[in-house]
């Protein structure tokens, strides 16, 4: 079939949750339940047709072909005097890494939207849940189909929006509230970085002449950024690193996971479609987007890969004693982010992408079925209230029980395949770079955590006698099909999804990795022989050199990357060949050709999957057979648990150090704004006000005084004078005649002359 | 149809500053008792105009490169006004004065269906209020400076008795402290005027005068710059000289602070370019960091003491302050990005602000109070004033997809370009502001419904149809900001131009 129409529809995969969304808003609240439902339903199942629509269309293309763009219209344009122009056009682009991102997102959405039909029936305000759900949908895709930076950023900001709007759904009970706020703030620091990183991105690409925030410019044009400096570090590092502070927080990384636990305050249906599957998966994706840019700066990939691994291992350790269901599931998902952001740091940006398609599978899975769980029992989410819903919810314990396997990395669910890849990728760069075989201990550690605390989790609430009340226990049901149905599918995509990515060295041909690499840039295969600054200095001088072998004009999309020159790497002649007659085919062939397998693959393979079965068989074990271990191993370790129970005190010391500051500053500041400055203004005022005074005083006493008091001398001398005024003659003559004789007197004593 | 529509009146400008006051005298000589007369005839004295902007708007030239004078359009005059000192009357705009024009017009109409509410001495209300709506065209469309001077001073009276008289309880102080402020900055601003008067060979003509500055000596051009500075960033308010503006909104009546917040500030950051950057560049470029400077102040400074606010209205007026302050980095940066988000920055101010100023004083006519704690759970009772005032607020702080996102990250784009450091240091106001929005909207709106307000109505038609049209235009400029961008970039690169070629011509150092 030809979808070759999808390159003019583009807009609507967006567009359509966009129309859901107005309509519902603007009428939702009037209409009936089934309408209000099925316009957000229909509108994401609109979007999901066309995602599929567009996923074949790129199939049918050469891979190097595989990017579609649909321009609307321009956003921001200015043209420049003597600097560069900007111009931000309002495009979408579909290629294979945004068209996985989109059927994840319309997918897993769809059933979502289907689930939340049961979930939240009943509810007064559903005309707005599925307004925000619709809202979210539309901001998630174009936070993914946006053709540049700043398009993403109007998409990231918008999931930010929906998300505190969901986590607040229920703005009745305050704390919803307070950890909706949380979530938009902390979130905002994150965008801080964001927004520097993409400022030192642009203005670094304008002063060589490409000033641009598209990605199809940024993959062209980053290489040449190679090289130059800002403060002693390399700039492109210090952009990897700002954009990765975004990444910290959408994506729930230290140090700004601390919003997504208490994010699971929002109704079930939007921890698993936000705050598990698609949201928060945004900072890995954004970070794949930006693998031409990652594979040119390995300080920033090392800064990413060491935070997603402690990360990884720092979050699962707290989700081994938390007691509530939902926050367990939440400290999952940020370990599990933390793979992710260990994938990209380690420059396997397919594998990362991987984990995101897989994990989005098992982990929906796992907050849907929680939610069953918390609408059978009232909603109580403490599991110690739990247990044995086995036996009345069978269908939610089968689902759970699959993703928790998926989760846990046992072969052959989906899972498995993911995070051995991401593993694996960590191991291979510790050749070059010893500091991966740490990182790819705290991998296997994690793991280790994950499927204990997942076993654990499943042992306390599905199996052995139920602790809940009577009345609980007695209402205990399984959830009717339009919730259960989403659950079903999504196990079944937990069992098969890895499928897609089966590795060579298990005879697969991992046409996942063969499906994101035009879009993916590779490692330049110097950096792993040398030392890590040298590296930077001589390693990527390579880069340039490729892009000129590489430059014959592929149009839109600016060639492959950075792949080495073709006499470096013999393999990629063979593999471009392979690419050209055999798009859809296996890969077998080329994947083999270049890539012997290591033996140690397999031993890893081994030890990870032994380490996660082996931690949780005794999880199940200690929580079904020895329900007062756990208890004894606390109180032994009392100090770690007491740490561990409350997780570590992050928030607290976040509260003491950080919102506490900005709190005092803020009451420093309008105090002094009130005192001081407003102080100056009044006391000027009051100053201006005395002098009057004083000056009236003085206009009054003296300046007045002189006036009154030079007329009252002249009235007194008037007075006296009068009396000379006697109108006898002869007192006049007298005068006369004194006059002239005083005027001769004075006359001859000065000698008048002659 | 689009033609007859864009036929324009001749000596349009100056119908749309004399029209309000036609208006006025209308109304004094209605009898004070037909108040509903009075107040459509104030409706209909601000109409007009807003069409007229709206018309100049289309029909404005965007593409005009060429000599300065030409980057005026629709010019009246100069007719010789008093001759001896050459003063004239010369009106024109170009791409910076027209989306003022606009925003004036707008925001003067919506201000008075919010004056609906007004019921002691409205007669005496409504004539000031026209008059200050020719005050402000006035500013906004002169070309001669004395002109221009005339009515920035005609502006300050009515104002002065709108918040003396229908202001709250500590009006007197308020109105008082806004007048002499007002005019303590005037007062620099004559005398730097007069100076270049001379200067430039006896003119007022603004576009002489343009040229007239050259040969002045660097210092002199310092020492007035600062004049006319201190003039403009009393208005702005730029820090330290903002404490007027909070105590004003407190007690200004709430379509005296739409009017205050939503137009009179810009004419700070208007003045700043009509005649600091157009009239001394060469001192421009020297002292843009002090620009730049106060504008981070402004930015980080103002959320601060927003977010330690009590009540609403000093909020939103502390929210103002700081979002000036954005506008104070944009031009300081001397980049097309920082420059034209500075001014797109002004016109998003004034639509966001004039909302928060509108949703403020909804709340306030029916509670009666305006203390953030005192009320709570407000989102079970009125949704629709909820969803009103969360739009109003989210595009305050940024969302990308309404228009302050446009102009903000512009902004930051020009600024990062000439002072990375301060960009950063500004760039957490987004942080800041997101913080106390969201921390107001919190204690206002969400909880459990205080029971004091359970019988509290919600926005009727009349409070609708002022937010809609300013919540549509929000939206609108958030998705395609093109419209204004491609009517001011003109005039603004050519503005950046000519502070950069005088500044390289007089070999100033620029930052």
């Amino acid at each position: 079939m030809d979808f070759s129409w999808i390159n003019g529809a583009l807009g609507w995969i967006p567009f359509l949750p966009l129309l859901g969304f107005s309509f519902n808003i603007l009428l939702g609240k009037k209409l009936p339940e089934r309408l209000v439902q099925g316009v957000a339903v229909g509108t994401i199942s609109g979007s999901f047709a066309l995602s599929l629509a567009g996923f074949f269309h790129l199939r049918s293309l050469e891979p190097a072909a595989r990017s579609v763009t649909q321009t609307l219209w321009q956003w921001i344009g200015l043209e420049g005097y003597g600097l560069p122009p900007l111009d931000v056009q309002v495009a979408f682009t579909l290629d294979p890494l945004s068209s996985v991102m989109l059927l994840v997102v319309t997918g897993v959405g769809l059933l979502i939207h289907i689930y939340s039909i049961g979930y939240m029936k009943g509810d007064d305000g559903i005309w707005r849940f599925f307004a925000y759900l619709n809202l979210f949908s539309f901001a998630m895709l174009v936070l993914v189909l946006g053709e540049s930076l700043l398009l993403m950023f109007v998409g990231w900001e918008g999931v930010g929006l929906c998300s505190y709007l969901l986590i607040g759904f229920w703005f009745k009970h305050l704390p919803n509230t307070t950890a909706g706020n949380k979530a938009f703030i902390v979130n905002r620091i994150g965008d801080f970085g964001f927004l520097i990183g993409m400022l030192l991105l642009f203005w670094g690409l304008s002063d060589v002449g490409h000033g641009t925030l598209s990605f199809a410019g940024i993959r062209e044009h980053v290489h040449l950024l190679a090289g130059k400096e800002l403060l002693g570090l390399g700039l492109l590092n210090w952009i990897g690193i700002c954009l990765f502070v975004g990444a910290t927080g959408k994506s729930a990384q230290i140090p700004l996971y601390v919003w997504l636990p208490d994010a699971m305050a929002g109704p079930t249906p939007v921890s698993a479609l936000i705050h598990a599957a698609t949201m928060v998966t945004a900072g890995v994706y954004m970070m794949a987007r930006m693998s031409d840019l990652y594979v040119l700066a390995p300080i920033a990939l090392i800064t990413v890969a060491t935070v997603g691994g402690i990360t990884a291992v720092f979050s699962a350790s707290i989700g081994l004693a938390q007691n509530d269901i939902k926050k367990v599931l939440a400290y999952s998902t940020v370990s599990q982010l933390g793979y992710m952001v260990l994938a990209i740091g380690t420059a396997a940006f397919s594998a990362g992408v991987f984990h995101l398609m897989t994990h989005a599978f098992f982990k929906a899975c796992l907050f849907l079925g929680s939610g069953a769980v918390i609408l059978s029992m009232h909603h109580e989410q403490d599991m110690r209230k739990m247990g044995g819903l086995a036996k009345v919810m069978p269908i939610t314990f089968g689902t759970f029980l699959v993703s928790t396997i998926a989760i846990a990395g046992i072969p052959p669910l989906a899972g498995f395949f993911s995070k051995d890849e991401i593993l694996w990728k960590v191991w291979e760069m510790g050749a070059a770079q010893p500091w991966y075989r740490f990182l790819w201990l705290l991998g296997l550690l994690g793991a280790i955590l994950t499927a204990f605390y997942m076993f654990r989790l499943v042992a306390m609430t599905f199996l052995g006698e139920n602790r809940a009340d009577k009345h609980t226990r007695e209402h205990l049901k399984e959830q009717p099909a339009v919730v259960t149905g989403p659950l079903v599918v999504l196990a079944i995509l937990a069992t098969i999804g890895g499928f897609v990515g089966v590795p060579h060295a298990l005879g697969g041909a991992n046409r996942f990795h063969q499906w994101l690499e035009p879009v993916i840039a590779t490692m330049p295969a110097e950096h792993g022989h040398d030392s890590h600054g040298d590296a930077h200095a001589e390693g990527f001088a390579l880069v340039p050199a490729a892009h000129a072998a590489d430059d014959h004009g592929e149009g839109a999309h600016g060639g492959d990357g950075h792949r080495l020159p073709d006499e470096e790497s013999p393999g990629h002649v063979a593999e471009d060949a392979a690419h050209a007659m055999d798009h859809e085919g296996s890969h077998d062939a080329h994947g083999h050709g270049h890539h012997p397998i290591d033996p140690m693959e397999y031993v890893l393979m081994v030890i990870s999957v032994l380490a996660a079965a082996i931690s949780g068989g005794s999880a199940l074990y200690i929580y079904t057979k020895k329900p007062e271990l756990p208890a004894r191993i606390a109180e032994r370790f009392r100090g770690l648990h007491h740490a561990i129970y409350n997780k570590y005190f992050v928030d607290e010391f976040y509260d003491a150090t950080v919102v506490a500051g900005v709190m005092a500053l803020m009451r420093f500041l309008a105090r002094f704004d009130q005192v001081i400055i407003d102080g100056i203004v009044n006391g000027s005022a009051w100053l201006t006000r005395g002098a009057a005074v004083f000056s009236g005083w003085i206009d009054r006493v003296f300046v007045d005084g002189l006036v009154n008091g030079s007329a009252a001398i002249c009235k007194d001398a008037g007075a006296s004078l009068r009396r000379l005024q006697s109108g006898r003659i002869q007192t006049y003559a007298y005068a006369v005649v004194t006059g002239v004789l005083l005027l001769v007197v004075v006359g001859v004593l000065i000698g008048i002359p002659h | 149809m689009a033609a007859m529509f864009l036929a324009l009146i001749d000596n349009v400008l100056s119908w749309m500053i004399f029209f309000p006051l036609i208006g006025a005298g209308v109304i004094l000589l209605l009898p004070s008792s037909k108040s509903t007369w009075i107040k459509w005839t104030a409706v209909v004295a601000t109409l007009p105009p807003l069409v007229w902007a709206v018309q100049l708007f289309m029909a404005f030239q965007r593409d005009f490169p060429g000599e300065q004078l030409k980057q005026f359009q629709f010019t009246e005059g100069p007719y010789t006004w008093i001759e001896s000192f050459n003063i004239s009357y010369f009106l024109g705009v170009d791409g910076i004065s027209i989306s003022m024009v606009l925003l004036t017009a707008l925001i003067s109409t919506i201000a008075v269906i919010a004056s609906w509410t007004i019921n002691r001495q409205l007669k005496a209300y409504m004539a000031l209020f026209l008059l200050l709506d020719t005050g402000m065209m006035g500013v906004f469309c002169s070309l001669d400076f004395f002109l221009f001077y005339v009515f920035w001073e005609i502006m300050l009276l009515p104002m002065y008795f709108l918040i003396g008289i229908w202001g709250g309880p500590n009006k007197i102080y308020a109105a008082i402290k806004f007048f002499l402020y007002t005019l303590f900055g005037s007062v620099f601003m004559l005398l730097a005027m007069i100076f270049l008067y001379y200067k430039a060979g006896k003119t007022f003509n603004m576009v002489e005068m343009m040229e007239g500055a050259k040969g002045v000596a660097i210092g002199a051009q310092v020492l007035i710059w600062f004049a006319f500075y201190v003039g403009f960033a009393i208005k702005i308010p730029a820090f330290p000289f903002h404490t007027w503006l909070p105590d004003a909104h407190v007690e200004a009546p709430t379509a005296i602070s739409v009017i205050l917040a939503g137009v009179l500030l810009k004419m700070g950051t208007y003045g700043i370019l009509r005649i600091n950057y157009a009239m001394l560049p060469e001192a421009t470029a020297m002292l843009a960091w002090v620009i730049a400077l106060i504008g981070v102040i402004n930015i980080v400074y103002g959320a601060l003491c927003a977010m330690a606010q009590t009540d609403l209205k000093k909020l939103v007026a502390y929210s103002s302050i700081s979002h000036m302050g954005y506008v104070m980095l944009g031009m300081a940066s001397m980049t097309p990005q920082g420059i034209n988000g500075a001014v797109l920055q002004m016109f998003n101010h004034g639509t966001i602000t004039a909302m928060l100023f509108l949703l403020v004083g909804v709340v306030y006519d029916r509670a009666h109070h305006r203390q953030i704690d005192g009320f709570g759970g407000l989102a079970n009772r009125v949704p629709v004033y909820t969803g009103m005032t969360a739009l109003a607020f989210f595009a305050s702080l940024g969302l990308p997809g309404l228009s302050g996102f446009v102009s903000e990250v512009l902004v930051f784009m020009g600024g990062f370009k000439t002072f990375p450091l301060y960009t950063i240091i500004s760039a957490t106001g987004i942080i800041l502001t997101a913080a106390y929005l969201l921390w107001t909207m919190q204690r206002v709106f969400l909880g459990e419904l205080n029971p004091k307000y359970e019988t509290l109505t919600d926005m009727n038609g009349r409070e609708l149809l002022m937010l809609v049209p300013l919540a549509i235009i929000v939206i609108v400029l958030g998705v395609w900001p093109m419209p204004v961008l491609d009517i001011i970039s003109q005039s603004l690169n050519f503005l950046v131009t000519h502070v950069g070629d005088a500044a390289a011509a007089a070999g100033v150092a620029g930052h």
